[in-house]
């Protein structure tokens, strides 16, 4: 098990390496001169030309990449213009807000879509079945910063139960139930469109599954039917449900940003989008970059998870 | 493709999300000629003016345009700007995609590794990315849309050429000496453009709501200019106190990417209508009664089938796999159960402790009666009680039958622990034990082994074992030798017997082999199209077959030894259990049939000893 998890670890470096390159080919993408795009055309000609210098713009592609790449493998992710600290320190402070928020969302959505999921398919063409399914059509329907600003509405505007923004209050809060409190809504509202997807597959997988030998032999033993479906059943489709549980993290990371955008979340997204607003490149480059690799570690982890469950994979 | 779209339509929901996309499509394409007003004439006076206002059907925004004009115009922009991603990203992806699934080799790894990278991202970080390069505004927006897309066409296309490049009609175009580029153009592009156009159907509306994503963000459709998302954008600040300018452009978006979603699904569901047919789904825990007629009295046998009905109902036909079935064991006994693949034996089996697919499975009539007590009346939970724990299955192929995630000792100590309150450490222990009865060499290290870690015989073995976990009266074995080659089969079947003559167990075991029916079994049943043909004690049914059927079966059965015979198969096939003539099922068959046998029903006549369903039997008995 430890050596699969470092030869996974391993096969993540060239990946690595190949956001990098893409992000930097994108980011050189910026028409006219980049010192002049991130400082503004108002920006003084020694300031510019200290830019240049400073992010070696006066160098060739290649040795640039290079430089840029040690620097950040040293945590030097370049200085932010706009907010004037060290990228890094400010996309450390923003991850940690956006984790909160995301890894609630995923956890919600994986548990009650698989959930909704073995149920639909355990009561197949009934009662139960027919709500999930329009629930779920209506789910994967509305865009999530819909979703959102209507349960602001509701929930915050009409009812009084929850705040309407933010991650704490502004007086006298920060501590947990101030933080969930704060947390129920966005992070309902991002889980919604990953339910449905999570749920519509767990139930043809759940589907695929009953129809499964081993399932009639499971009941041929004698094992209660709460067994054979939430042990034997579900055990055989997570296996096809865990892969699609990584593929769905992405999607919950990337609705994070609009939903960070409607509830004022301080997470990683609403600071991207600020910061392209400001053109504030070095931000970017820094944060998508920095995501990005958490995110490829993050699916190694839904590898290895898959390798525990599944003996059949050679680890 | 009419019949396609037949099937589309039947689909209701399908069909309700083509109407929707139609009617908001033709409104958006009449936008123009519509008497709308102005949708970026401001009116501060007219500010929030509500719905239903004079003039103003949808009322007016923060700058009193007419919501209704905006909401057209923004819906006309966003489904334009989405659209015009798909193509980008369709065209892109699959010249991509054609290209490395053709040449293949270098070109194709090098190609691959760079999407398998442009995958490694969050959708939405690479966009971002793009804008962030390029600027906002709607067409960076849609620029960066169309790019994030493109890994996908390109490795769904990719897939389909691979498989084409090697067909024949690449070779020939080749060797007729055609160049890549026309090669590419006129013989793969045709081929995949079908799936290119699915591919893009199932994305354009992801493609919509994300360039409507970027425009709320605002780093899409710059003001005064609209979009449905920028529209939603502009409204937030005023959510709370005038929410009917973001609910407007909120449900038009709703409503365009539900009916994608339903037409896709319809599309979907049309293409693979095996996912529609109800024939794969079996959800439930017992098979569905709906007993019709008398229930059979019981009797003193230990387990009894009467008159047992089991059909399969499916999409309006009905297919009578059991068409009045029985047959009894006593303790201790073996009855052999013999018939062509499709003759019923196996749903007659299953349908004694209620495991016939369910649906379509349904049991119409008769009784199964274990010690007395009829089973097909019963209800789940003393169904369950004696499943495995009295009545016991053994099933053919143990490598489907045996859960590939579980240790075969778990396995096992479940089958125990489901009847029996004991400590799991006990019931591992007699994992070990029973796989021993059953002969697995190195029992101990075994029960820790997956299924896919044991050969074929071992499998078999500890589906064996599983049967005689909690020592049942009665174990029904469906085909557990097929599978298996000759050396291994002969040890299983001694093992049976051995059990049999040690435990008293009886046994019904289901073959279509003479040769293992003839080493095991007291009494042998023969099957034809869901009916018995004929019952009998084994040595008297081999020795001097009634029906013509048996007669022909055993015919078939090549002799070792028995010299360069020319085998007697057949004519015909079994009547299809949808369609059963009124008279003998084997009448078309059979070399003796005359008229009475063609039109009225033939008479299982005998007693259970020996019996026959023939009007001119080959032997009287």
């Amino acid at each position: 098990m430890g050596g699969y998890i470092v030869k996974r670890l391993i096969s993540a470096v060239p990946v690595l390496l190949g956001i990098t390159i893409i992000v930097f080919l994108i980011m050189s993408l910026i028409p006219g001169d980049p010192a002049t795009a991130i400082l503004g055309s108002y920006a003084t000609p020694e300031n510019v030309e200290k830019l240049n210098r400073d992010l070696g713009l006066d160098k060739p592609v290649i040795t640039r990449y290079f430089i840029w790449i040690t620097n950040m493998l040293t945590g030097d992710f370049g200085r932010s213009y706009s907010l004037n600290r060290p990228v890094i320190d400010e996309v450390l402070e923003r991850f940690n807000a956006t984790l909160i928020l995301a890894g609630t969302a995923f956890v919600l959505c994986s548990v009650l879509g698989i959930l909704a999921g073995v149920i639909s398919a355990a009561r197949q063409y009934g009662v139960a079945d027919k709500i999930i399914t329009f629930v779920v059509l209506i789910g994967i329907s509305v865009p999530s910063f819909f979703l959102g600003m209507m349960m602001i509405l509701l929930f915050a505007v009409n009812l009084r139960w929850l705040p309407v923004s933010g991650m704490y209050a502004i007086y006298g809060g920060g501590d947990l139930p101030d933080l969930l409190r704060h947390l129920i809504m966005p992070a309902l509202a991002l889980a919604a469109v990953a339910t449905g997807v999570i749920a519509r597959l767990s139930r043809s997988a759940m589907l695929e599954v009953l129809r499964q030998d081993f399932i009639r032999t499971a009941r041929a033993k004698g094992v209660p039917e709460r067994r054979v479906i939430m042990g034997h059943a579900l055990r055989a489709a997570m296996v096809s449900i865990i892969p699609v549980l990584g593929i769905q993290a992405g999607f919950v990371l990337s609705g994070a940003v609009y939903i960070e955008i409607v509830f004022q979340w301080p997470g990683v997204g609403r600071m991207l989008v600020d910061a392209i607003l400001k053109r504030d490149l070095l931000l970017v480059q820094g944060g998508v970059v920095f995501v990005a690799a958490c995110y490829v570690l993050f699916n190694i982890a839904v590898d290895v998870a898959q390798s525990l469950l599944d003996p059949r994979i050679k680890t | 493709m009419t019949a396609f779209l037949k099937l589309l339509f039947r689909n209701r929901l399908a069909a309700l999300g083509a109407v929707v996309l139609s009617v908001i499509l033709i409104l958006v394409l009449l936008t123009p000629v519509l008497p709308l007003q102005n949708p970026d004439i401001t009116a501060t006076a007219d500010r929030f003016q509500k719905p239903f206002t004079e003039g103003h059907l949808l009322g007016t925004d923060h700058l009193g345009r007419d919501l209704l004009s905006r909401l057209l115009h923004g819906t006309r922009l966003s489904l334009a700007v989405g659209i015009a991603a798909a193509l980008i990203a369709a065209t892109i992806g699959s010249a991509i995609g054609i290209v490395a699934g053709y040449f293949g080799g270098r070109a194709d790894n090098i190609i691959m590794r760079g999407v398998d990278m442009l995958m490694a991202f969050p959708y939405i970080l690479l966009a971002l990315a793009i804008v962030a390069a390029l600027g906002p505004g709607l067409m960076n927006a849609l620029i960066a849309v169309a790019a994030v897309n493109v890994p996908f066409f390109a490795r769904n296309i990719r897939g389909i050429t691979v498989g084409l490049a090697g067909r024949e009609f690449i070779d020939a175009a080749r060797l007729a000496g055609m160049g890549h580029i026309r090669i590419i153009l006129t013989e793969l592009l045709p081929n995949v453009l079908p799936v290119i156009i699915i591919a893009m159907s199932t994305t354009v509306g992801w493609m919509i709501l994300e360039t409507a994503g970027l425009s709320f963000l605002g780093l899409g459709s710059q003001p005064p200019q609209a979009d449905l998302g920028s529209m939603l954008g502009e409204a937030r600040s005023a959510l709370i106190s005038h929410p009917h300018t973001s609910v407007v452009p909120g449900i038009m978006i709703f409503l365009i990417v539900m009916s994608i979603n339903l037409l896709g699904d319809g599309v979907r569901d049309a293409l693979d209508p095996r996912l529609r047919s109800g024939a794969l789904s079996r959800p439930r825990a017992m098979t569905l009664v709906e007993r019709k007629g008398e229930v059979p009295a019981p009797t003193d046998d230990l387990l009894a089938i009467q008159d047992l009905q089991t059909q399969f109902h499916v999409g309006g036909r009905v297919y009578r796999a059991v068409g009045g079935v029985s047959l009894s064991v006593k303790q201790g006994e073996c009855l052999g159960v013999i018939g062509e693949s499709g003759s019923g034996k196996s749903v007659t089996a299953l349908s004694v402790m209620g495991l016939v697919a369910s649906p379509p499975g349904v049991i119409t009539g008769g009784a199964v009666r274990f010690q007395g007590e009829d089973l097909i009346g019963a209800s789940y939970e003393s169904l369950r009680q004696k499943r495995g724990d009295r009545v016991a299955y053994i099933f053919q192929d143990p490598l489907s039958t045996l859960h590939p995630l579980y240790r075969v000792g778990r396995q096992l100590s479940e089958a125990i622990q489901s009847h029996h309150d004991i400590p799991k450490a006990d019931a591992q222990a007699r994992a070990v034990q029973l796989l021993r009865d059953v002969r697995i060499p190195n029992a101990e290290a075994r029960v820790d082994n997956y299924p896919h870690e044991l050969s074929g015989g071992m499998r078999q073995r500890v589906g064996i074992a599983m049967a005689l976990a909690n020592e049942p009266d009665v174990i029904i074995a469906d085909e557990p030798t097929t599978a298996l080659d000759v050396t291994v089969q002969a040890q299983i079947l001694s093992l049976l017997d051995d059990l049999r003559r040690e435990r008293g167990l009886a046994i019904i075991f289901i073959t279509h082999d003479f040769g293992v029916v003839a080493q095991l079994c007291d009494r042998i049943a023969v099957m034809y199209a869901g009916r018995i043909v004929e019952e009998g004690p084994t040595s008297s049914v081999l020795e001097a077959p009634a029906h013509p059927y048996t007669k022909r079966l055993i015919a078939c059965v090549p002799e070792l030894g028995g010299g360069q015979r020319e085998l007697a198969a057949i004519p015909g096939l079994p009547p299809l259990v949808d369609d059963l003539p009124p008279g003998c099922a084997f009448a078309p068959r059979c070399e003796k049939a005359q008229d009475t046998c063609r039109t009225s029903e033939v008479m299982l006549k005998g007693d259970t000893s020996r019996a026959v369903r023939c009007h001119y039997p080959e032997e009287a008995v």
